[in-house]
């Protein structure tokens, strides 16, 4: 299935907790290909697609930090007025909700692919190639 | 193999027990009377003479000890034999103020270290038994009574102390440790250690521990007997009156049996000071009848117990205390609302969260906070930040109905709430109430 491996990491909301984090990553030779950060008063969780999803997985576990792993789809959303618009339509029709989702940091032209954590990735899948929408594989994700 | 230590006092008919009381009070409070001049002047006051108590009946005309006595008389003043007699002393942690010293005669060791030898004999051990003890020695009581219990046992005795987790792990692999005394919070933390190496109870031959020193809770204890695969056991003591071993539990595990030939229990109002009738939740205090060096009369202990005569399964007939409710100490008066710390860990367990936690109490514009900051493990986590969220508000809402007030929860990672090898601090209060 074409979906890509996100990592979420629990950080707590304390000052230099996410360098602490983000050093450790990059110490370990990982590269970041994207991120996003939900955060409340007390925490955060931060949310990487990286291009070495195991090794990430075995440095957090290692260090004790508390992570979850979950499946998520990346879009390549064309780079245009109603881009986004079409392909949230496509997953709505398909009556799937997007929990959340995050653009990726990259430079190939006409295209802004996104990542999307839905509630069905099958149908989700299904709906957007049905519409035409190319989904990122993850051989693209972890090495665009 | 012996079901008991002492067959004849543990199973010694009530009628018996309160014959063989009442001559050793007696001579006791001679003794005290004759040779502590700090208690006698207390009698004096109360217009108490030791010839007024002629029975455990007489008791609650004696004038009651407290901490602050302790601290007052420190560091001899409560001494009742030359210090030519004595061999040892011990010391209280000292969390709750200034120390308290404690003398011990050979004789009071002996007695001591029978009544561990019962805790250890009621836990299922023998002779075959291989003991690892990993409380702190030293100054400590922990250590150096359950080691002495161990060795009248005739265990085989691994003198531990508390600390390097790797190592306690090794030696009870390598050496078979079949029962482990320690404190509950570092029993936990080595059934975690455990399961960290990659190891499972069937790679130890554990079969029973022996835990005390610091409250626990019955979630505590199955979450122990799970990590570990052992049967755990309480024990209750305090420096004062000897150290573990004042009160052990039998195999029925529904209270601590009270070794009541040596320590005398009441249950008093912690307010008015008036004995209660068996049954009711009150303050207990102990009356040391045998000790020669250091006879506390009426020692108040701060802790909140029951007190119980029902007919236990195990044929001891030794009066049973529940697990204290919490020490007044540890009380805390939270918006008007009493709270211990013991609920709180109730509420964790019952909810699946490790008892790891830190209570934070403040006063900000005249009201009083408290923040409960409790370690998440990596299952609860999510990556939805509404699930985490709401993993909260539950906990926040337990805890509220638990408690009365209304707490603040902070889920923050694993291992980020300092382990403790000895007793763990739980609670800080900022709150400058006194000065």
């Amino acid at each position: 299935m074409d979906t890509i491996k996100q990592i979420s990491i629990f950080v707590e909301n304390q000052p230099g907790k996410l360098a602490e984090l983000t050093r450790l990553i990059a110490d370990a030779g990982i590269d970041l290909r994207t991120l996003s950060l939900a955060d409340t008063r007390d925490f955060g969780i931060l949310r990487v697609i990286v291009n070495k999803p195991d090794e990430t997985e075995k440095l957090l576990k290692e260090n004790d930090w508390t992570y979850k792993t979950a499946e998520v789809i990346g879009v390549k959303v064309p780079d245009r007025p109603g881009g986004v618009a079409e392909v949230l339509e496509a997953i709505n029709e398909a009556a799937v909700n997007v929990e959340y989702m995050y653009a990726f940091v990259n430079r190939i032209p006409g295209r802004a692919d996104t990542v999307f954590r839905v509630d069905d990735i099958e149908t989700t899948l299904k709906a957007l190639r049905s519409k035409g929408i190319e989904i990122l594989t993850p051989e693209e994700a972890y090495c665009i | 193999m012996a079901k008991y230590w002492h067959e004849d006092i543990e199973t010694m008919s009530p009628e018996d027990m309160r014959k063989l009381q009442n001559e050793r009070l007696v001579k006791q409070v001679h003794h005290v009377y004759e040779n502590v001049p700090y208690y006698r002047d207390l009698m004096d006051k109360k217009g108490v003479k030791p010839d007024d108590i002629r029975s455990v009946d007489d008791l609650h005309k004696l004038p009651f000890l407290s901490k602050a006595d302790l601290r007052e008389a420190y560091p001899f003043g409560l001494l009742a034999k030359p210090l030519s007699d004595c061999v040892r002393i011990h010391s209280t942690s000292g969390t709750t103020g200034k120390r308290v010293v404690a003398f011990y005669t050979q004789h009071d060791i002996d007695l001591w270290e029978d009544c561990c030898a019962r805790a250890i004999t009621a836990a299922g051990g023998n002779e075959d038994d291989v003991v690892q003890i990993a409380y702190g020695y030293g100054l400590f009581t922990g250590g150096m009574g359950v080691h002495g219990g161990s060795h009248k046992v005739g265990c085989l005795t691994l003198p531990m102390s508390s600390g390097n987790t790797e190592r306690q792990i090794q030696f009870m692999r390598d050496l078979g440790a079949t029962i482990l005394c320690c404190t509950p919070s570092y029993a936990a933390y080595l059934g975690e250690s455990l399961h960290e190496m990659g190891l499972t109870p069937d790679d130890i031959k554990l079969k029973a521990g022996i835990f005390g020193a610091e409250p626990w809770t019955e979630e505590m204890r199955r979450s122990i007997e799970a990590s570990l695969g052992i049967k755990a056991y309480d024990i209750f003591g305090l420096t004062e009156i000897s150290g573990p071993g004042v009160a052990f539990e039998c195999e029925e595990q529904s209270g601590m049996h009270i070794n009541e030939d040596h320590f005398i229990p009441e249950i008093i109002d912690p307010e008015t000071g008036e004995v209660l009738p068996e049954g009711t939740v009150g303050e207990l205090v102990f009356t040391s009848i045998t000790k020669e060096a250091f006879p506390l009369l009426r020692y108040r202990t701060r802790d909140l117990c029951v007190l119980s005569r029902k007919k236990c399964s195990c044929g001891r007939t030794l009066i049973k205390m529940a697990k204290p409710m919490g020490r007044s100490d540890d009380m805390m008066i939270i918006r008007g609302v009493n709270v211990f710390p013991s609920q709180i860990e109730t509420v964790l367990i019952e909810q699946g969260y490790s008892p790891n936690y830190l209570i934070e109490v403040d006063r900000k514009n005249n009201t009083d906070t408290i923040d409960i900051s409790v370690e998440m493990n990596p299952d609860q986590f999510s990556d939805k930040m509404k699930d985490v969220q709401d993993k909260e508000k539950a906990l926040a809402a337990a805890m509220k109905t638990m408690l009365g007030i209304n707490p603040k929860v902070h889920l923050v990672s694993p291992k980020t709430i300092a382990r403790s090898e000895g007793k763990a601090v739980r609670v800080i209060d900022r709150r400058k109430l006194h000065d």
